[in-house]
């Protein structure tokens, strides 16, 4: 789960992490008497989408007056932002958040993920903040900093005043660089997040340590125990679809091309997905409604696909195992009768009694394309989309 | 022979008398799986599907002599109960449950360094489907009807991407000697490489098909592995060639993150390491028998 930079400011504030000033707003009044109440003459407006690279999208914008504040609220409330990370589909701003300007002498980047090789935590680091971690990696890979810290006994101080050295600080603000990357280290492992990611931090002119921009996400496999943490979701800024699908316990993903598809289990599920661009077709989606396919989850599947547009054709393919493909079909079959469906819909079931789940399938009044393999369902699928399209 | 379980392994249920415990045991006993007994609890004493239950991994062992354990333990409390497991002497784990934090998985991985190699625990998963050894016993929740005996080695993520491989093997008349599901998950208990590890050492097992997928440098890891200290040939599927970047796939491990994670990254990296590649997953037994024969010839 994601959160907004705002979210992730306040959060980290509480680990003992130094921020500028700042405020959220919703309405151009709102932001203007932010600014009043941070005071100074110099404010930034920040668009709150859960999204990085916002600067190069307009949705950062520097204010030398309370008015440009309130104008330049007015110009990002509501406003659909397009990002490198969005999509092309973009995101809606529904706050602002003010910050006073900090008068930058370094910046610096600092992140702490699950590294999977060492099943440790890691804390990156580069003396090249303000650019994306990937950018840094390719550009100026000898400024990285990596330190495994082992979760058992946690962050110890030596190491966080090490990376503090190697990014180059001055002796006397070695202590407080240390107290922010084990602030980090300690949201990190006490909340349950996947990743804390500060850039840039910075070293500003009156020689503060600032976490100017942040970013935080948790696992979701965690927020049955992190309250907190849960209350933070901001649904607003999901895929609506996906919301819906979340809601209701499958695991969907919104994609651009127009085969809907209907699958139990996720590596099958790719594996569709796969053979559909492979038949030289585009899947609109990623759903698999559990190992099980059960009568509920069909029903709930076919709803969902049948409310995205895009889709054109829609392709099940369901390997029974514990269950069987007659139990599958009839699923299917009542589903079917629940949710109306006027496109051509390619059916392949596979594993336990496959003949009868079939019989049954062709017996029934619904309308569809029986299909074999994997290779024969994507290979029908793109077929029926191409005859639609003549 | 195979790996990890054999017909006599003496096994527990961990959650043994939970829904879903209860239906996976009945279908391993079935099966023919030598299963011995429980754990819930509070509910130690009782008699479950006519075994005995325990309150305690270690009584469970002291008193039934059980070597591995599978679980079906909520993924609040799967954490402790795998800790409970390998402090109490199983070989064996299999953590079926999905859903357990990753922070949770990193501790138990910790824990577990207490041990001497000789005394420590393997766990397989979680959020897997555990291990079948065709005709000898099934220590997970997969269909054992699809699985024939032979000489294939499976490795996979996926449950029903693994059940698809087993059935195309099937229908080519190719058998299964042992099939390990290592699970969807970021960080997981066994690694492809810790398999591929057994299964060179495995007499029944001529050739290893790997299904991997998206995310994390596991399947790599394995490759360059294998090039180095394998005998037997590999066969890999990488699933997730659509897979947009920065999104999770179903499976919580399943995103791309760094380099040498996207489907297309693996395939070229397990190529060099010497890899036969199954280009789609409709030909996975057909590679695995083109590979096989090649060996027999």
């Amino acid at each position: 789960m994601d959160i907004h930079e705002y979210q992730a400011k306040k959060i980290l504030a509480g680990f003992g992490i130094a921020i500028p000033r700042g405020g959220i707003a919703y309405s151009p009044e709102n932001a203007e008497y932010k600014a009043r109440e941070i005071g100074g003459l110099k404010w930034v407006v920040k668009a709150q989408i859960h999204s990085g690279a916002r600067g190069k999208a307009g949705g950062i914008i520097i204010c030398n007056s309370k008015l440009e504040v309130a104008q330049a609220a007015d110009k990002l409330l509501g406003k659909k932002l397009v990002t490198k990370q969005t999509g092309p589909q973009g995101k809606i701003v529904h706050r602002v958040y003010i910050e006073e300007v900090t008068d930058i002498k370094k910046e610096l980047y600092l992140g702490l993920v699950f590294d999977r090789s060492s099943e440790c935590i890691m804390v990156v680091a580069s003396t090249e903040g303000g650019m994306s971690v990937e950018e840094i990696s390719k550009q100026k890979p000898e400024t990285i900093i990596r330190s495994k810290i082992e979760v058992a006994v946690g962050i110890q101080r030596f190491q966080a005043r090490e990376i503090a050295f190697g990014l180059g600080i001055e002796p006397k603000l070695i202590s407080r660089t240390a107290d922010a990357i084990i602030g980090c280290y300690r949201a990190f492992s006490e909340l349950d997040a996947t990743m804390v990611e500060i850039n840039p931090l910075v070293i500003s002119k009156n020689e503060q340590i600032l976490a100017l921009d942040c970013k935080m996400s948790f696992d979701n496999n965690a927020l049955f125990r992190r309250n907190q943490v849960s209350e933070l979701r901001d649904k607003a800024q999901e895929n609506p679809n996906e919301v819906y699908a979340s809601d209701r316990g499958l695991n969907y993903i919104s994609l651009e091309g127009n085969i809907g598809n209907i699958i139990n289990g996720a590596g099958l599920a790719m594996a569709s997905m796969d053979m559909i661009k492979l038949a030289g077709g585009e899947p609109a989606n990623f759903l698999d409604v559990g190992g099980g396919a059960t009568p509920e989850k069909m029903v709930k599947a076919f709803k969902l696909i049948s409310q995205d547009e895009k889709v054109k054709v829609i392709l099940v393919n369901i390997f029974a195992g514990i269950n069987r493909c007659d139990w599958v079909a009839e699923g299917i079959i009542q589903a079917l009768q629940k949710i109306k469906i006027d496109m051509p819909l390619v059916i392949r079931l596979a594993g336990t009694n496959v003949d009868k789940g079939n019989k049954i399938l062709k017996e029934s009044k619904i309308k569809y394309i029986e299909a074999s393999t994997l290779e024969d369902a994507a290979n029908k699928a793109v077929v029926a989309l191409k005859k639609l399209k003549n | 022979m195979s790996i990890f379980i054999d017909k006599k392994t003496n096994i527990i249920v961990q959650g043994f008398t939970g829904k879903f415990g209860s239906f996976h045991a009945e279908e391993m006993i079935k099966y023919g799986t030598n299963i011995v007994g429980g754990v819930t609890p509070g509910k130690g004493g009782q008699k479950h599907l006519g075994l005995p239950v325990f309150n305690t991994v270690k009584d469970a062992v002291k008193k039934t002599g059980a070597t591995a354990s599978i679980l079906f333990v909520p993924p609040e409390f799967a954490a402790d109960s795998a800790m409970e497991a390998a402090d109490a002497g199983i070989k064996t784990c299999v953590a079926i449950t999905d859903g357990i934090p990753s922070h949770d998985m990193i501790r138990i991985k910790r824990y577990m360094k207490r041990y001497f190699k000789k005394n420590k625990m393997t766990l397989v998963g979680p959020n897997c489907a555990g291990i079948i050894s065709p005709g000898k016993a099934l220590l997970g929740i997969m269909p054992g009807h699809i699985y024939m005996q032979g000489e294939v080695g499976v490795i996979g993520r996926s449950g029903t991407l693994g059940y698809e491989a087993a059935q195309q093997m099937k229908n080519l008349n190719i058998g299964v000697s042992t099939s390990v599901g290592i699970g969807g998950d970021p960080i997981n208990g066994c690694s492809f490489r810790d398999i591929l590890e057994k299964f060179e050492q495995d007499d029944q097992t001529k050739v290893i098909l790997m299904i991997g997928e998206i995310g994390g440098p596991q399947e790599v890891e394995a490759g360059k592995f294998a090039k180095e200290n394998m005998s037997k040939p590999i066969v890999a599927y990488i699933a997730g060639l659509t897979a947009p970047k920065g999104r999770v796939m179903g499976h919580a491990g399943a995103i791309v993150s760094a380099y040498g994670e996207s489907a297309v990254e693996k395939v070229e990296l397990l190529k060099e390491c010497g890899v036969t590649i199954s280009k789609n997953p409709s030909v996975m037994g057909e590679t695995v028998k083109l590979v096989l024969n090649g060996k027999k010839n």
